[in-house]
């Protein structure tokens, strides 16, 4: 703040502004309605509440604080347009390839293996999860637990259904992740809509859970936190990741996304990726 | 505000498509090694596509070629690329951020969200540059970066591969430079005082 006194009144640019109303309007967010924005990356996060301002009727973010603080079907509106819920099934299938060949045989030698999803949007990656380890025939051996901050998601990940046009994206990115069957075999179409075969949701548990807030998981042995942690700054990255590291099991692996890393992470010496750019890191044994 | 060739530059951004191989390799290895300032690119590749072209650019070029780590740290002297199937932007402080927002322009990564969050990152210390392609992306993002004092620069249609990008770009604004391939080099040198390097390929 010092440097605008110097300067006098009135000197902040128009995006500095923005960045101002920001902040506050995420501080008066979290204290009213529990949800925290304020360590998230500020070049996207600007990016889309400027986008929800343009679609709205009000011509500043101060102006529409007002109203967003005091009325929550306004506030989930804004929470509709702030969070980014993209995701694919098999989304990097060389990625799912490597689970696939280098984490599931791991995986087999447990009884029982616990999985979590953190931020899994519409589900597609848990249900990719549940047909991977179909056709490895680990069925009945395992829990996959998949949260996200946002329930309108988790609903519609319960349901389980997918616009059609984007299966045949599904389907190759399967295809590409070494997949066995046919994937067809995994859903059923119906109109423009693919709805998915629901015996892929047993032992598959969908939930509500914030990682800036709540509390962890414990005892996974396959923890994803995949283009999650990109929305974050570092402060907040440390935080959720020790979260996620207090939930696995020593020996247990970490997955992130394809253009994320542990390399600025204090965590970092307790991991090892298994091999450079695959973003699989296990959890070292000797790390507390 | 001061002539050109008086200004302080931080950074330059270059939105390329169609055509953007060959255009990137024409400019980057007439480039010196120690240009003074960060560039960041963002080219609409093929969304499997890995980190080749920043590997095949980076060893042609005497200056630095590499794709865009997630949080990482401009520096001088080196071209970031954005990866394929992220947005790339760039924070005030300098620091790279990834995004895998919905496509905008049909695109992921889009120029027109590197342009604005580097109009706002860095305002009039900003070079803006559009070149060859199809499509419209980046025309809107170049007149945030004009908006906010910075320079910019479009590419000849009439030298273009593909000239709608740029034509689209001339639609909205009459750019400080309108040029070549072949003159931006020397342009981009003159502007940041550096030697410029005569391309012996
Ligand atoms: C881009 S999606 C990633 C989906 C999936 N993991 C993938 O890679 O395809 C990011 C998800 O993170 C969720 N998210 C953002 N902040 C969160 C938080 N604090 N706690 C839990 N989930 C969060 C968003 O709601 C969104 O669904």
């Amino acid at each position: 703040m010092r440097e605008y006194w110097k300067n006098g009144w009135g000197t902040m640019t128009a995006s500095e502004l923005i960045d101002l109303e920001i902040k506050l309007l995420m501080e008066g967010i979290f204290q009213v309605y529990g949800y925290d924005f304020r360590e998230y990356a500020e070049a996207s996060l600007r990016r889309r509440m400027t986008q929800w301002l343009s679609g709205s009727s009000f011509a500043t973010l101060s102006e529409a604080q007002s109203r967003l603080l005091r009325e929550p079907a306004l506030f989930e509106n804004l929470l509709r347009g702030i969070t980014v819920n993209v995701s694919e099934m098999f989304r990097d299938p060389s990625f799912f390839k490597v689970l696939r060949e280098r984490v599931i045989p791991h995986l087999k030698t447990y009884p029982f293996v616990r999985i979590w999803h953190a931020g899994c949007s519409t589900g597609e990656e848990a249900y990719s999860m549940a047909i991977l380890l179909r056709e490895e025939g680990m069925q009945g051996r395992y829990r996959i637990y998949a949260t996200d901050i946002d329930a309108e998601v988790i609903r519609r990940a319960q349901e389980g259904i997918y616009p059609l046009q984007e299966l045949q994206r599904f389907t190759r990115n399967y295809q590409q992740a070494g997949g066995k069957a046919s994937f067809a075999d995994y859903y059923t179409a119906r109109y423009n809509r693919a709805i998915i075969d629901p015996s892929l949701r047993e032992n598959l548990v969908f939930a509500t859970h914030n990682l800036a807030v709540d509390a962890d998981f414990g005892e996974m042995h396959l923890i994803l936190c995949r283009n999650v942690m990109i929305y974050f700054n570092p402060s907040l990255k440390e935080k959720v990741l020790n979260l996620l590291h207090s939930s696995l099991t020593p020996g247990g692996f970490l997955c992130l996304g394809a253009k994320e890393s542990l390399n600025y992470r204090q965590l970092a010496s307790c991991y090892n990726e298994i091999s450079p750019r695959t973003q699989v890191y296990r959890r070292s044994y000797g790390c507390p | 505000m001061a002539a050109p060739e008086n200004r302080i530059f931080k950074a330059v951004v270059i939105g390329v498509s169609t055509g953007g191989v060959m255009a990137l390799k024409q400019i980057l290895t007439a480039l010196p090694a120690d240009f003074p300032i960060p560039i960041l690119v963002v080219t609409h590749i093929t969304p499997t596509a890995d980190d080749g072209l920043a590997q095949l650019l980076n060893s042609q070029c005497s200056i630095r070629v590499k794709e865009a780590d997630e949080e990482e740290l401009l520096a001088p002297a080196t071209v970031y690329l954005a990866p394929a199937n992220y947005h790339l932007l760039v924070e005030r402080r300098g620091i790279l951020v990834l995004s895998v927002d919905p496509p905008v322009n049909f695109a992921r990564p889009s120029v027109d969200v590197l342009f604005e969050s580097a109009a706002e990152a860095f305002g009039h210390s900003l070079i803006g540059i559009i070149l060859t392609g199809a499509g419209h992306d980046g025309s809107r993002g170049l007149l945030q970066i004009r908006q906010a004092g910075g320079l910019v620069i479009v590419q000849d249609p009439a030298d273009a591969e593909m000239d709608s990008m740029p034509r689209k770009a001339l639609e909205l604004l009459v750019p400080d430079y309108l040029v070549s391939l072949a003159e931006l080099p020397a342009l981009l040198c003159r502007l940041t005082h550096t030697t410029h390097q005569v391309n012996v390929i």
